[in-house]
C-alpha cells in the first residue's frame, strides 16, 4: 500500500506542475482573444475614453506579466477573483458583488448533476453492451450495437440533440426540450428535465466505452487461462464476467474516466441546445463578453477535472491489477 | 411663480394621467394563470440595476414587470403617467412639475414619494457613473422636492420631450435609502414581485395583490421569464409548448411556426433601422451631389426583400420611424434610379467614382451582403463600390465613426429629439455622419427650435421639414427599417395594438397580455 501512496503523491505533484503550465497557456490564450471586456460590454458606445476608463478600473491597462502573477497569486490562495461584469458596475461600494467562485459554484454543481445522471445511464449500458458484444462477437447483435453506437458518436452532438428533441419532445412529448432546472427544484422534476441532455450525452460517450470493453475482453479470450476456464466447462457468460472482465478492468476504467472528464468539460454544446444552466453555458456567456476572470476559472476547473479523473483512473487500474499493486 | 402654458398642460400631461388612472379603454381581460416567456438578451452579469440594462431580458423583467418609472409609453405610442400622475411645463419648457401618484408602496412596504424620485435620479449622476441615462439626467440643473408628492425639475435648456425621456428603461424608481438592497433583491413598485432571480438563467415573479394599476393591467398571477439566447432552442421551446411566447424568431424556420395552428406571429415595424453613415467632412462625401448619387444608387426594396426577407420596411434616410410621434408620412419615398445617380455624379463633376464601403455582421446581420447588393445596384449609376469586410471584434471602436462609409444600426428612440440629439446634433460624440457644417445650418437650427417648442402643430411642421432635409441632403443612407418579429401561443391573449417601440409589446407583456 505504501507504494500506492507514493505513486499518488507523485502523480499529484505532477498534476500540480501540469496545472501550472496549463494556467500559463490559458492566460496567454484567453488574453490573445481579439477585443476585450471594455469593447465587448460597450458595443456601439465604445468611445476611446470610456474604453480607457473601464480598462483602468479593471486593471486591463497593466502589462500581461503583472496581470498573470496577480491572478496566480489569487489562485494560490483559492481566490478566483471577481468577474469584470460585476466589478464594472459595483458603484454601490463593493457590497452585493458576487465573486467568481460564488458564480461558478451553482453552475458547476448543475453540470456535475448532469454528468452523474449521464454516467449512471451510460457506464452500465456501455459495459453491458460491451460484454454482450464480446459474448456474441461477429453476430448480427454485435454488428448492430457497433453500428448504432459508432454512428451516434460520429454525428455532431447538436444533431443528436435535435434528433432526440424531434422524437422525444415534439412527436412524442415524453420529455421537455427545455432543461431549465433551478435551485430548489424537486429531485424528480430535475431528473425529468435533465433526461434529454443526459440521453444525448449518453449517445455520445457510450460508443467509446462499449468498444473498449468489447476489445479488452476479446483480447483476453485468447489467453490460456480463459481456455482453461472454458475447458472446465463454464458457461461463456460466466467465463467473461468472472474470468475475463476483472482482468480487462484497467483499460475500461481508463476509458470511463476519460469519458467522465468529457462529461464535465465537453458539455458546452449540449447545455446551449437544452438551455441547461451548467458551467458550459456560463463559459460561453463569459467568452462572449470577454469576462476573463470567469473564463480562466472555468478553464482551470476543466483542466483540474481532467487531471484528477486521469489520476483516479490510474490509481484504480493499479488497484485492480495485482501485478502493479505488488511490484517486485 | 411660473407661467404654466395652457397648451403644454393639456398636450400630454393631465389628460393622459387621468385616462391611465381610470383605465377606460381596455377590454375586459381576465385575471389569473401563469405566463412563461423564452427571451434572448440575458447575461450572467444581469442585475436589478436599471442603469446597466441594455437588452430585452432585463428590460422586460425590470421595466416590464418589477419596477416602474415616472412615465410610460403606451402601446399606441402616446405618453401616459406611471408613477407620475400628471406633469406641467413652463412656457419655455425649462421648468417641469411632476405630480406623483399617492398611496403607492414598494414591495417591501415602504411608501413611494418625492425623496425616492430624487434619489433614484441621483443614481445616474457623478463622474464615475456609467449609466446610459447620464446625459438625460445631467440635463436637469436642479431638482427639488416641493411636497411629498410633487417634484420640480429645472432644465439647463428647454426640452418639450422631457416627460418622454423619463420613460427611459434606465430610469426606474428605487426606494430612497434602500437602493442597494433594492438592487440586490429587486424591490420596486411594479405589478409583479420577484420570487426568484438567477442572472442569465431565469426570473419568476408573482402579481402584487393590491396594486395602483388595479384591474387595468397585470393579468397573470405568475410570470416566468426563461433566458434562451440560442435561436433554435427558443423556437423549440415555443413549438413544444414549454413557453408561451418568444422574441426574435428565426426567419429560416418561420414557415414551421406559421404551420402550427396553436401559434401566431406578431410583427411590428418600429424605429429599429439599419444605416450607412458617410463622414460628410471627408471627400468625396462632403459633396452633397455625391451623397445624392449614392441615395439613388441603392435599391431599398431589394434590401428589404433579401436582407430582411421581407420583415421590414424601406427607409427614407431619416431615423424617424413609425413608432415616433411626428413620423413624416407625407414625404416622397426615395427610389432606386441609376439615371438620377449618374446625373448627380455629373453635377459633382464626375463620370464615375470609386468608393469603399466597410461592413461587418457586427453592424447588423447581413451587412456584408447588403454591401454587395449596393455594389451591384450602384454600378449601373457609375458608382464603383468596393465592399470591405471588417472584423466583428472592435467594429464599433475601429470602423464606425472612423471609416468614411460604413454599415451601422440603431434601435431608434421614442422621440425625434432624442434620436437627433444622440446621432445628428452638431458636436455630439455619436454623430456618425459628422454633418455639422454650413450646409446643415437649417437642420441644426430647427433641432434647437423644436426641442423647446410645446405647440404640437408647430413641432410637427418643424420635424417634417427636418426629415425632408435629411432625406435630401443628410449624410446617412437608411435603406431599411427592421421589424420586431415575435411569436405567441394562442393560449395567451394580446391586445390588438402591440407596442412597436421595443420588442415584445415594448417589453411589457406581463402588464398588458392575459390568458385567453
Amino acid at each position: 500500500m505504501r507504494s500506492i501512496l507514493k505513486i499518488v503523491l507523485q502523480r499529484l505533484g505532477l498534476g500540480l506542475v501540469t496545472l501550472f503550465v496549463v494556467s500559463i497557456v490559458i492566460f496567454v490564450a484567453v488574453n490573445s482573444l481579439p477585443g476585450d471586456f471594455a469593447e465587448a460590454i460597450l458595443g456601439q458606445g465604445a468611445t476611446p475614453e470610456s474604453v480607457a476608463t473601464i480598462r483602468r478600473d479593471l486593471g486591463l491597462d497593466q502589462p500581461l506579466v503583472v496581470r498573470y502573477f496577480d491572478w496566480l497569486k489569487g489562485m494560490l490562495t483559492f481566490d478566483l477573483g471577481t468577474s469584470f461584469a460585476q466589478l464594472n458596475f459595483a458603484n454601490f461600494g463593493g457590497a452585493g458583488s458576487v465573486t467568481v467562485a460564488e458564480q461558478i459554484a451553482p453552475r458547476l454543481s448543475n453540470t456535475m448533476f448532469l454528468a452523474t445522471v449521464t454516467a449512471c445511464i451510460a457506464v452500465p449500458l456501455a459495459v453491458f453492451l460491451g460484454i454482450l458484444a464480446a459474448l456474441y462477437r461477429n453476430t448480427a447483435f454485435d454488428k448492430a450495437a457497433n453500428m448504432f453506437t459508432l454512428s451516434s458518436i460520429s454525428s455532431p452532438e447538436f444533431f443528436m440533440a435535435y434528433v432526440l428533441i424531434l422524437f422525444l419532445a415534439v412527436l412524442n412529448p415524453v420529455f421537455p426540450s427545455l432543461s431549465n432546472i433551478f435551485e430548489g427544484m424537486p429531485f424528480g422534476e430535475r431528473l425529468e428535465k435533465s433526461m434529454l441532455p443526459a440521453l444525448t450525452l449518453t449517445l455520445v460517450v457510450t460508443a467509446h466505452m462499449m468498444r473498449m470493453t468489447r476489445a479488452a475482453i476479446i483480447n483476453l479470450l485468447a489467453s490460456p487461462y480463459i481456455e482453461m476456464a472454458r475447458l472446465k466447462g463454464l458457461s461463456p457468460m460466466r467465463v467473461i464476467v468472472k474470468h475475463a472482465l476483472p482482468n480487462a478492468l484497467a483499460p475500461i476504467i481508463n476509458v470511463v474516466a476519460l469519458n467522465l472528464a468529457y462529461l464535465i468539460t465537453g458539455v458546452v454544446v449540449v447545455e446551449v441546445v437544452f438551455v441547461y444552466p451548467g458551467i458550459g453555458q456560463l463559459f460561453v456567456d463569459s467568452v462572449k463578453i470577454r469576462d476573463i476572470p470567469v473564463v480562466q476559472a472555468c478553464c482551470l476547473i476543466f483542466a483540474a477535472a481532467y487531471i484528477l479523473l486521469n489520476l483516479t483512473a490510474d490509481i484504480l487500474s493499479i488497484v485492480s491489477n495485482p501485478r502493479l499493486r505488488h511490484p517486485k | 411663480m411660473y407661467g404654466i402654458s395652457r397648451r403644454g398642460l393639456l398636450q400630454s400631461g393631465v389628460a393622459a394621467g387621468v385616462l391611465a388612472a381610470t383605465g377606460l379603454p381596455l377590454k375586459a381581460q381576465t385575471r389569473g394563470g401563469k405566463f412563461t416567456a423564452g427571451l434572448s438578451g440575458a447575461n450572467t452579469s444581469d442585475s436589478w440595476d436599471s442603469r446597466t440594462h441594455s437588452d430585452l431580458f432585463m428590460i422586460a423583467s425590470c421595466q416590464g414587470a418589477v419596477f416602474d418609472g415616472l412615465t410610460e409609453v403606451a402601446a399606441d405610442g402616446s405618453l401616459i403617467g406611471e408613477l407620475a400622475e400628471s406633469w406641467e411645463a413652463s412656457a419655455d419648457a425649462k421648468t417641469w412639475i411632476f405630480n406623483l401618484r399617492q398611496g403607492v408602496t414598494f414591495h417591501n412596504g415602504k411608501a413611494f414619494g418625492a425623496d425616492d424620485v430624487l434619489e433614484s435620479l441621483q443614481m445616474h449622476l457623478g463622474e464615475e457613473s456609467k449609466s446610459a441615462a447620464k446625459p438625460i439626467v445631467e440635463a436637469i440643473e436642479t431638482m427639488t422636492k416641493v411636497t411629498d408628492h410633487q417634484v420640480q425639475f429645472v432644465l439647463a435648456a428647454g426640452n418639450a420631450d422631457f416627460p418622454y425621456l423619463m420613460s427611459d428603461y434606465h430610469i426606474m424608481m428605487y426606494p430612497a435609502g434602500q437602493i442597494e438592497e433594492a438592487i440586490a433583491q429587486g424591490i420596486g413598485t411594479g405589478l409583479y414581485q420577484v420570487t426568484a432571480f438567477d442572472p442569465g438563467v431565469r426570473m419568476t415573479a408573482s402579481r402584487v395583490a393590491d396594486h395602483y394599476k388595479g384591474d387595468s393591467a397585470g393579468f397573470f398571477d405568475e410570470i416566468e421569464y426563461i433566458a434562451i439566447n440560442d435561436n433554435t432552442a427558443r423556437m423549440n421551446a415555443l413549438m413544444t409548448g414549454q413557453v408561451d411566447a418568444i422574441n426574435r424568431i428565426d426567419f429560416k424556420t418561420e414557415a414551421l411556426l406559421k404551420a402550427n395552428p396553436a401559434l401566431r406571429i406578431q410583427e411590428v415595424t418600429g424605429n429599429q433601422h439599419y444605416s450607412m453613415p458617410m463622414l460628410t467632412n471627408v471627400a468625396p462625401y462632403n459633396d452633397v451631389n455625391v451623397r445624392k448619387a449614392l441615395k439613388y444608387g441603392i435599391n431599398r426594396q431589394e434590401m428589404v426583400d433579401k436582407i430582411l426577407l421581407g420583415h421590414g420596411a424601406v427607409g427614407n434616410d431619416t431615423p424617424i420611424g413609425p413608432a415616433n410621434q411626428y413620423y413624416n408620412t407625407e414625404m416622397d419615398q426615395l427610389a432606386y434610379d441609376p439615371d438620377k445617380a449618374k446625373f448627380y455624379l455629373q453635377q459633382a463633376g464626375l463620370d464615375s467614382i470609386d468608393i469603399e464601403f466597410s461592413a461587418s455582421n457586427a453592424a447588423f446581420e447581413g451587412a456584408v451582403d447588403a454591401g454587395q447588393l449596393f455594389q451591384a445596384s450602384a454600378a449601373a449609376g457609375g458608382i464603383n463600390i468596393n465592399v470591405i469586410q471588417e472584423p466583428s471584434d472592435g467594429y464599433w471602436s475601429n470602423v464606425w465613426l472612423n471609416k468614411p462609409f460604413c454599415a451601422c444600426y440603431w434601435s431608434g428612440r421614442a422621440t425625434e429629439d432624442w434620436m437627433f440629439a444622440t446621432a445628428y446634433e452638431a458636436g455630439v460624440p455619436w454623430n456618425d455622419s459628422q454633418w455639422d457644417g454650413d450646409d446643415s445650418a437649417r437642420f441644426q437650427e430647427l433641432l434647437l427650435l423644436a426641442r423647446a417648442e410645446l405647440d404640437s402643430d408647430t413641432r410637427r411642421a418643424q420635424y417634417y421639414e427636418m426629415q425632408e432635409i435629411l432625406r435630401d441632403e443628410g449624410g446617412v443612407i437608411i435603406p431599411m427599417f427592421a421589424n420586431y418579429v415575435q411569436a405567441v401561443n394562442n393560449r395567451i391573449h394580446s391586445p390588438d395594438v402591440v407596442g412597436n417601440l421595443w420588442q415584445m409589446d415594448n417589453a411589457r407583456m406581463a402588464e398588458r397580455w392575459s390568458v385567453a
